[in-house]
């Protein structure tokens, strides 16, 4: 065990793959020379060569269209985009070719699309955005959103493993803030497990993603009350542990559902629903979201700290929660 | 050929002629020559006054990213900071040339053409601090963003995404036979995505009144040029669309001018498309956070060598005969300017969050505008 910051296991993860796996190879926008643009992949060029860590044009749909032709010619590709925000530009080819590749051909596409997410520091509409539940809702594609380094590792090398296209959304703000111990030997860590972040039977969190720092830290909070809140990681989001999230509503009766992407169409909203369908009856207390409000994410700190759900607005929404 | 890059000396010596057959569609991949005498640049169309504000416009617009620079690094500036240093001369030049109903959609080295244009040097810095005098009133930061009764309209982070939007700006404008030109800008890594294919393939076929804008600076991040287009000029692909394209050195802002000019005047008279690609070098990182070791040292003193505000203002004493008074006379005006901004953007407030859901759907009264009569 070592003590890895988050961005630090994602490399480490990566490298470790590359080195077992001659078919995994890395393409994106500077990931060569430079690194990355987080420097994820520093290094990488020297140890494995030019043609392993590609440096390609700035072209999301050649690279995720490629990672796609790779993947059909047995390499794993590990596809870069500089910012989540980008993976617009290749949309087509994840949504159209990719997600539905296997079940018309019958052909797996092996391939895992990094997307560096999440707000947090200013970066305005565009560096900001978490647009998982855009593709949660195409069936075909996995969703993967790792909160703590050791998941962060396990989780990478379980999508280089899937025999799927895998989004990896690693959350910017957790890079460089959130540091903890990692396994020095290879792992994977199981697609649609949920990770419990904190144990308790007042109420719980249900989240993903930087989302789970701040349900904790509210859970701190709450604690001095003498509220003991269970904060739910989910890991991933497509396959979800739905069995977790129900077993979880039966013990506590209260539930959050926390997100930093907008509320409407959120993955909050399926995650709701199906609480609602499903455990109704021992529900005592409605079912409560707390997400971003429907706008894109603005630039200015005081916007954007209205934008994304603070500690406070948690701390606010379990104490009605415990109190209902 | 002394001033011009070595890139263009090279190829200036064999102009490329790709004949597409029919007589109209006639192409040459052009190297722009530098900008001559005081004459020259008369008749095309610059009187000594416009000589004097081209070089205003360019010390405002290094004046706006130095002093921005400096704003960031007093953490006064949230997020990131890009600025366009060694692109000035490219950006002022075609925004001089543009006409006062043209329109464009500039990028993150192209504060020049906002300057032109006319945007108040304080709504910039405000934009910058996230301010609600800035013109996204804090709602996107650094160069995203533009006034669109200048005729300018925001960049997004995507690139090219703006070309298909100056494109169809262009579209509006042969649809209601108007003689006003659009201008799409997009840097030469950007050229590889299909946005920029897409665009000038319409264009072309459509002969719509635009003129694309190459910023070609050398490099996409830390990505050279052998790395995004395998080609010598970005502009050899105006043939493929059946236009005109024209490489100009970038840091001769009279010759950009004149280039920008004459293809600006050639779509309104209804002569199509033209990709102007002016080549210079980044002059800084990507953004500040990058200090650019990829950059070859060598590279960055040859083209230091040519700065576009020193090498104009060497023209304007050698051509022009400026004065010792009037050089003096716009600097200390440009100070003035640039210090009065500061303290005006720093009065502007900071957005109120309770205003922040309003902004996302517009209402038939906003389209009470001069855009939409
Ligand atoms: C579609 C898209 N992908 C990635 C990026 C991230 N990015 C921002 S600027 C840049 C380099 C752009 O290079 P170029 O087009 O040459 O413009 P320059 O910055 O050199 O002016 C990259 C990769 C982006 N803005 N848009
Ligand atoms: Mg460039």
């Amino acid at each position: 065990m070592a003590e890895r910051t988050y961005i630090q296991a994602i490399s480490d993860g990566l490298r470790e793959e590359m080195r077992r796996d001659g078919r995994v190879v890395v393409l994106g926008q500077d990931v060569g020379v430079y690194g990355g643009a987080f420097k994820v992949t520093n290094g990488f060029q020297e140890e494995f060569g030019p043609w392993r860590v590609l440096d390609t044009p700035l072209s999301e749909t050649a690279i995720v269209g490629g990672a796609t032709g790779a993947a059909l010619m047995g390499l794993r590709p590990v596809a870069e985009m500089q910012f989540a925000d980008f993976i617009s530009c290749a949309w087509d080819h994840l949504v159209t070719v990719a997600a539905k590749q296997f079940f018309r051909g019958g052909t797996p596409v092996p391939i895992v699309v990094r997307l560096p997410s999440g707000g947090g520091f200013s970066g305005g509409p565009f560096h900001s955005q978490n647009p998982e539940s855009s593709f949660a809702h195409i069936p075909g594609l996995k969703i993967v959103c790792p909160a703590t380094p050791e998941d962060a590792k396990g989780l990478l090398a379980t999508s280089i493993e899937d025999p799927n296209p895998v989004l990896y959304f690693e959350h910017k703000h957790l890079y460089r803030r959130i540091k903890a111990e990692v396994p020095d030997e290879r792992y994977t860590t199981p697609f649609g497990q949920a990770r419990v972040h904190r144990p308790g039977d007042d109420a719980i969190v249900v989240t993903w993603g930087a989302m789970v720092h701040t349900a904790s830290e509210a859970a701190d909070e709450l604690q001095k009350d003498g509220h003991e809140i269970e904060v739910l990681d989910l890991r991933t989001l497509i396959p979800w542990d739905k069995e977790r999230v129900l077993e979880g509503v039966r013990r506590t009766s209260k539930v959050l559902v926390l997100h930093e992407d907008t509320r409407t169409g959120g993955f909050g909203g399926e995650i709701a629903a199906t609480i609602a369908e499903e455990a109704f009856e021992d529900l005592d207390a409605p079912v409560m979201r707390i997400a971003a409000p429907d706008t894109p994410v603005p630039f200015s700190p005081p916007l954007e700290k209205a934008f994304i759900p603070q500690v406070d607005d948690v701390v606010k929404g379990l104490r009605q929660l415990v109190e209902y | 050929m002394p001033g011009l890059p070595k890139k263009l000396v090279g190829a200036v010596a064999r102009v490329r002629a790709t004949h597409l057959g029919t007589g109209d569609r006639c192409m040459a991949v052009r190297e722009a020559e530098p900008a001559g005498s005081l004459q020259e640049v008369k008749e095309a169309g610059l009187d000594r006054e416009d000589l004097l504000a081209i070089y205003r416009h360019l010390l405002i617009t290094r004046g706006i990213e130095e002093r921005g620079h400096i704003l960031y690094k007093q953490g006064k500036i949230p997020g990131s900071f890009y600025t366009g240093r060694g692109n000035e001369g490219a950006a002022v030049g075609v925004g001089t040339a543009m006409g006062p109903n043209d329109v464009g959609t500039p990028l993150h080295r192209d504060m020049g053409v906002h300057v032109v244009r006319g945007v108040e040097p304080w709504r910039i810095f405000a934009q910058y601090m996230g301010r609600e005098g800035g013109p996204t009133r804090g709602r996107d930061g650094n160069v995203h963003m533009a006034v669109p009764e200048l005729g300018l309209h925001p960049m997004v982070s995507h690139l090219p995404a703006m070309l298909p939007v100056a494109t169809g700006m262009a579209l509006a404008f042969r649809i209601r036979g108007e003689k006003r030109v659009a201008l799409g800008w997009f840097g030469e890594g950007s050229a590889a995505r299909g946005d920029a294919h897409e665009s000038m393939n319409l264009a072309g076929v459509r002969r719509l009144p635009i003129v694309y804008v190459c910023d070609n600076n050398q490099w996409a991040y830390s990505t050279p040029t052998y790395l995004g287009y395998p080609i010598e000029h970005v502009a050899d692909r105006a043939a493929a669309y059946g236009f005109e394209g024209v490489v100009v050195d970038g840091t001769d802002v009279l010759a950009v001018y004149r280039e920008a000019k004459r293809a600006i005047e050639k779509a309104r008279a209804g002569g199509g498309p033209t990709l102007i690609e002016c080549l210079t070098l980044r002059m800084e990182g990507h953004a500040v956070h990058d200090d650019a070791f990829y950059v070859p040292k060598d590279m960055f003193e040859q083209w230091a060598e040519q700065d576009p505000i020193e090498r104009y203002r060497a023209w304007l004493r050698g051509q022009a005969d400026m004065t010792d008074e009037e050089e003096d006379e716009i600097t200390s005006a440009v100070k003035r300017i640039l210090n009065d901004a500061l303290e005006r953007a720093d009065a502007s407030p900071l957005p109120d969050p309770a205003g922040l859901e309003k902004g996302v759907f517009a209402s038939q009264e906003d389209l009470d505008t001069p855009h939409h009569k």
